[in-house]
Order: structure tokens, then sequence, then C-alpha cells
């Protein structure tokens, strides 16, 4: 229960942080707050030759308003985020997704990229980025490029970052006035890792029908997933119960629910939809209420 | 692989600075029992259990899933800041008047995540106080007395009229806890 020998490095900047990924190769990982990979060390399933901690990197511990997005870099810690004044403000739903996140003393180490770049499908953050249609900054030694949270999550612990690059930041678009969100999931207790969940954003239009719809899973399959068959039933529709009811039956169309000691297949697909109903239900309500 | 991976990191430890030379891979609890800070226990030694649970500059952490170099220059607290000689403070007594422990093993770490959680929230209810040390295992008391404890403890660091006879008013510990002492 003790990690492996690396070497530990702590460079200065992005572009040096960069440089070592690219020198040191495969073998190399990037070091946050090491809530998920200490542990994958400690029992040996990680087992890297090279840890490169960021932490220390000014500039990454910024929280940023861009006025229609919050940007996080990859070091700011993730209670920073929860307790955030800008982020509670403009991005709320953001803060609700982080009170499900582990227990508060893993929140004080573990960063919201970190929890991102290790892509477990667990993660109700993985989940929340797509639903707000989030945007991933990835750095390579050619430079940045922009991801969508759509395409950043292609598999289990496994994303669209590349060798040699690292994921500098994350930018969460800020929840629109007149929009509603939820996020819900289903654990053994608060704070281990979610069985079932959903998060959903729900923007009405002056109609009362669903003018936009995003509805995202987690703890289901082999990752965290856009429902879209279930957002595009709604968008357009009145958001009667009726209608809430069969977008939550469309939730798992064409996925293939994971099984575990916590639950078989079935079990899942069972509450995926009933949490799929219980998050579009809230976020609809909160629509209507007005709520921001 | 290298073998030269060593690092000359500070530590203030319970208010002393310290200087260690210590590998990457050197986990902080093992740094910290080195140091002689044995309230420092290791459990799962994977970031479940909590018995490690540290305050790295004044929050709650746990010690087996940090390394010591990540760190360097920072204030570590442990349960051996609490007590003054042999003189427990309120929410050590409180633990050991309210039976918040038995074999002991998971205390350390629970009195640090309670000490920081009763700094935040001076007068909890119960559910807070239960989702306070939800992040942290114990095997022996069914938790009860531990809510227990951080009640009485909160009372009391609040000033409350407080009987050593009597305990802490039944209305403070709610639900059908006995109140008998």
């Amino acid at each position: 229960m003790k990690p492996p020998r690396f070497e530990y490095l702590r460079p200065d900047s992005v572009g040096a942080a960069v440089a070592l990924l690219n020198e040191h190769g495969e073998g190399a990982r990037i070091l946050a707050g090491g809530q998920s990979l200490i542990p994958m060390m400690n029992f040996r399933i990680a087992q890297p030759s090279h840890l490169i901690d960021i932490t220390r990197v000014p500039g990454l511990d910024a929280i940023t308003d861009e006025g229609n997005a919050i940007t996080i870099g990859a070091a700011v810690r993730q209670s920073t985020v929860e307790y955030s004044p800008v982020v509670k403000d403009r991005c709320p739903l953001l803060v609700e997704a982080l009170k499900w996140v582990a227990h508060e003393p893993i929140r004080h180490r573990g960063t919201v990229c970190g929890s991102l770049a290790h892509a477990d499908p667990h993660s109700e953050l993985a989940a929340t980025s797509l639903a707000l249609n989030a945007t991933f900054t990835v750095v390579g030694a050619s430079g940045e490029r922009q991801v969508p949270a759509v395409d950043f999550f292609i598999g289990p612990f496994t994303t669209v970052i590349e060798s040699g690059e690292m994921l500098s930041s994350v930018s969460f678009p800020v929840v629109p006035a007149g929009s509603g969100y939820a996020i819900d999931e289903f654990s053994r207790t608060h704070g281990n890792f979610a069985i079932a969940g959903g998060v959903s954003v729900i923007q009405l239009g002056a109609d009362g029908k669903v003018a936009s719809a995003t509805l995202s899973m987690f703890g289901m399959a082999s990752r965290a997933f856009r429902a879209f068959a279930a957002e595009e039933r709604l968008i357009g529709s009145m958001p009667t119960a009726e209608a809430i009811a069969e977008a939550a039956d469309l939730a798992l169309v064409d996925v293939d629910c994971s099984a575990d000691m916590h639950g078989s297949e079935e079990y899942r697909a069972h509450l995926g939809r009933v949490y799929a109903g219980r998050v579009l239900t809230s976020a609809v309500a909160r629509a209507q209420g007005g709520s921001k | 692989m290298s073998n030269i991976d060593k690092h000359e990191i500070t530590l203030n430890i319970n208010g002393n600075s310290t200087s260690l030379t210590v590998e990457g891979r050197t986990l902080l609890h093992d740094t910290l029992r080195r140091a002689g800070m044995v309230s420092v226990h290791a459990g799962c030694e994977h970031g479940v259990c909590g018995a490690c649970t540290v305050r790295i500059n004044g929050q709650s952490a746990r010690s087996c899933i940090t390394l010591a170099v990540q760190v360097d220059g920072d204030e570590i607290t442990t349960v051996e800041s609490l007590a003054k000689g042999e003189e427990l403070n309120i929410i050590q007594e409180a633990f050991w008047r309210r039976h918040g422990l038995q074999c002991g093993f998971c205390t350390p770490g629970m009195l640090m995540r309670v000490t920081e959680f009763l700094e935040e929230n001076p007068d909890p209810t119960r559910d807070e106080a239960r989702e306070a040390i939800a992040s942290n295992l114990c095997r022996c008391t069914g938790y009860q007395h531990i809510i227990d404890s951080v009640i009485e403890a909160a009372a009391r660091l609040r000033g409350e009229e407080w009987s050593d006879d009597a305990g802490i008013p039944a209305r403070e510990l709610g639900d059908a806890t006995e109140v008998s002492n």
C-alpha cells in the first residue's frame, strides 16, 4: 500500500510541464491533488515513472469569470470552487455537483480538472461538464486545443488527452437566467461512488415549451454520457409529466449499463431511468419557478 | 529508474518547523509517524477510512493519499496539538465522556475532522454532525456516541451551561439516545 518509486518533478510553468511530459514519455503523469492517482499508485494499478506536480504553477490556481463562462485552472481545488462566491453566483449547478463529490477532506485536496482528466465513469463533474457543454483546454508541445465536453470522454478513465498533453483549464458556461438545473444520484451512502445519477439543464421559452435541454448520466456505464434521445423528446414540447416520463424512458437508449457488486445491469437501468426522471422534473420545476 | 529521488522539505508540524529528507513517493502519514506523530494512523491507505486525517494549512485531508513532498512548506496539524500535557481539550474530553470511541483507532482522524467542523459550524444539528464525519469510518461505535460527543463538545465550546453530573441537556442530544450518565 505504498506507491512504487517514481521521480517527482515540480515545474513552474505549463510550458515546462508539457516539456517534461514529452521528455519522459508514456510513464510520466500529471499530479494535481492526487486524490485518485495516489490511491491507484498505492494499489500499484498506476506505476508512473515520473510525476509532474502542477499545483504550484503560477496562474493555474485561478477561477476566472469570462462573462459567459467560468474558467477553472488545473490546480484549483474542488473545495475552492465549492465555496467560490463567483461560481455560486454564476454557475450554481457546479456547486451543487461538488457537494456529491467524495467527502470534504478529499475535496480540500482534489482538483476539478484532475477529476475530469481522470474520467471516472461515476464522476459527477464529468456529467456536469457534459450537461453544461463545458470546454476543455488541452495543451501539448504544438500548442493548445479546445475540446467540447461531448468529445472529451471516450471510455472508462480515458479522454482525448494524448501522451505529451495536459488539461490546463476547463470552462463551464454560466447557467443562463431563466433556466433550471438539477443533479441527483443514488449511492449506498452520501459521498460514495454513484450507482446511478443524472444532471440536467432546461431552458423554457416564453410559450412554456422546452427551448433547450441537456441530460447527462453517470455511474451507469463505461463513461458519463449525454442522453440525446431524451433531450430530443423534450425540446419543443410542453414539459408535462408525461413528456418527462417518456424522455426518462429514452435516457438509456443504446447504453450498455455496467454491472458490479453494487447492482446488476437491470437494476442500474431501472435506477437510471428513475433518476433521469427526477432531475428532469426538478430542472423543469426550477425553470418554471424562474430560479437561476 | 532513478534511486536518487530525494527531496529536502520543511513541514511546520504542530507549530514546529521541521526539516526532513523524503523520497518523492513517501506518503505524508509515514513522514509524520517517523517524525513522532504516531497519532496519525495508517488504516486503509487508499483514502477511504479517514483514520489518517490531519489538517493541512487548516484543512482536513487524508495523509495516506498525500505525498509529503506535495505539502513542502505547509502547516500540518495532528492530534498531538490538541491536549495540553495530560489535560484533554474540550473535544477530546467529550469523546471520552460520551464514549465516542471504543478501540480508538479511528479517533485521531475523527478528532481532526471534528475540530475543523466545529470551527466552521459551532452549533450543528445531529444530521450536520453525521454528514461531517461521514468521511471517517468507525467500526466500533455505530457512530451514535460519536455524534453525541460532537454535540456535547459543540455545546461546551459555545460556553453553554453544562453539568459534569447530568451531561448535556436531553434536547441537545435528540434522537432516542439515552442521556443518563
